[in-house]
């Protein structure tokens, strides 16, 4: 089988939807609103493929792997020429992140980002520091919310620990962010 | 090797963001396996990997800026501690928790507003940076102010170590808000702010947490400087010999 243009993006991006992330494997790339933007180079039955990611975290480690993960699930579609552009603004959200994926993350055992990022510490200055987070997370084995953080970082940069006071199990919150 | 030639005021300018990040990012990394519980543990180094990031996109832009095939690699292991422009805040020594966390809050206060400034920078690509990052140091911030209510406010021990730790990191908070001819030119030019302008949300900011903390703000005093020039403290040569050693014996070697 032979990609090229015009073949419909939507083909593209349902194929992209389809490969997980690497560290939060319950999501795709897609799901976690990574992919920003697919596009040919041209008209041209020869053209590239561009796809543009955007990191989550800065240093997230999980960045290179991702693209070699595109590249190569878009290969195995028959697109020839893959080119993967990174881009940082507008910086990634968790708001990106559908209801659907939020339940996604739950069912898989992680906490989904409580609300939206948007407006956090966005007034400017430093007084956002003695602001408390007091939104509650929920725990996603039980669904209660006397849950309480243990540290503010879990196993990768996109997530917190908290436990649940209620069933007593640990569990990784994905931080709103 | 020693660098007396004046680099370009936006070379000079990115080294000392993506310097400062490295270098702290390094010292935090060293906290990996020692520190007092695992969460921490697992906290400090998420932050180094943070920091490492960042330090990493800033160095890249440096190296493409400068146009002579110095990519961020080379930027950060091949350059002695001269050529470095790291603020001595980030080079004093990691010492105990309260040391650790007491550094990380006076850098994280000033590091959220700088990039705030940043990020109306009128070069784009460093606006895109500032405007990420600072999400993720608003975040670091959180934490450590958080740590230095708890050591403040905690028990007679934490307290006194708190408190001494500032004492110690005090006289190296000027040289964050003290400008220079590289300030002035990124200033004229959109690119930069004056760091003069963060003294008070910063003082502000630190203050009320210190309040909380129930802790006593040093007195101003002797402050420090040199750091964005490349005059440093010893502690920053041992640093580099150690993050540097594998590409100094290999050089140009991958894995």
């Amino acid at each position: 089988m032979v990609t090229h243009p015009p073949l419909a993006l939507a083909r593209v991006w349902e194929w992209l939807a389809a490969v997980p992330d690497p560290e939060v494997p319950a999501l795709s790339v897609v799901d976690l609103g990574i992919v920003r933007d697919v596009a040919w180079s041209s008209e041209d039955p020869t053209a590239a493929l561009d796809v543009t990611i955007t990191p989550t975290y800065t240093g997230c480690p999980a960045t290179a792997v991702i693209g070699r993960d595109i590249v190569r699930a878009l290969h195995e579609h028959g697109v020839r020429e893959v080119r993967v552009h990174t881009q940082v603004a507008p910086p990634w959200t968790t708001d990106w992140l559908s209801p659907a994926a939020r339940e996604k993350l739950r069912a898989y055992g992680i906490a989904p980002p409580a609300g939206m990022a948007h407006g956090d510490a966005s007034a400017g200055g430093l007084d956002f520091l003695r602001r408390a987070d007091r939104r509650p997370v929920a725990c996603p084995r039980c669904g209660s919310a006397d849950t309480a953080r243990t540290s503010e970082f879990g196993s990768t940069p996109c997530k917190a620990l908290y436990r649940c006071n209620a069933c007593a199990e640990p569990f990784d919150y994905f931080k709103c962010h | 090797m020693t660098s007396t030639t004046r680099l370009d005021p936006l070379i000079e300018y990115l080294l000392r963001f993506g310097d400062t990040a490295l270098v702290l990012g390094q010292q935090l990394g060293a906290w990996t396996g020692h520190a007092p519980i695992l969460e921490e543990d697992l906290a400090l180094t998420n932050v180094a990997l943070d920091l490492v990031g960042e330090a990493r996109a800033w160095l890249s832009h440096a190296g493409e800026r400068e146009g002579l095939e110095r990519d961020e690699d080379a930027l950060a292991f091949s350059r002695g501690d001269r050529e470095f422009h790291n603020v001595l805040l980030v080079e004093r020594p990691n010492g105990n928790f309260a040391d650790t966390l007491g550094r990380q809050f006076l850098f994280d206060a000033w590091h959220v507003l700088a990039l705030e400034q940043l990020s109306a920078s009128s070069d784009g690509r460093i606006a895109a940076l500032a405007r990420k990052v600072r999400k993720e140091a608003a975040y670091h911030a959180r934490r450590s102010a958080d740590w230095v209510v708890r050591l403040g406010d905690g028990t007679e021990t934490s307290k006194a170590r708190m408190q001494a730790a500032l004492a110690a990191l005090w006289p190296y908070v000027g040289e964050l808000f003290e400008g220079d001819d590289v300030d002035a030119e990124m200033v004229a030019r959109g690119i930069g702010f004056d760091p003069a302008a963060l003294r008070e949300p910063w003082s502000r900011g630190v203050g009320a947490v210190l309040a909380e903390a129930t802790l006593v703000q040093p007195s101003e005093g002797w402050m420090q400087r040199g750091g964005k020039r490349g005059l440093h403290s010893e502690h920053l040569g041992y640093l580099l010999a150690e993050m540097q050693s594998v590409r100094r014996s290999v050089p140009g070697d991958l894995w």
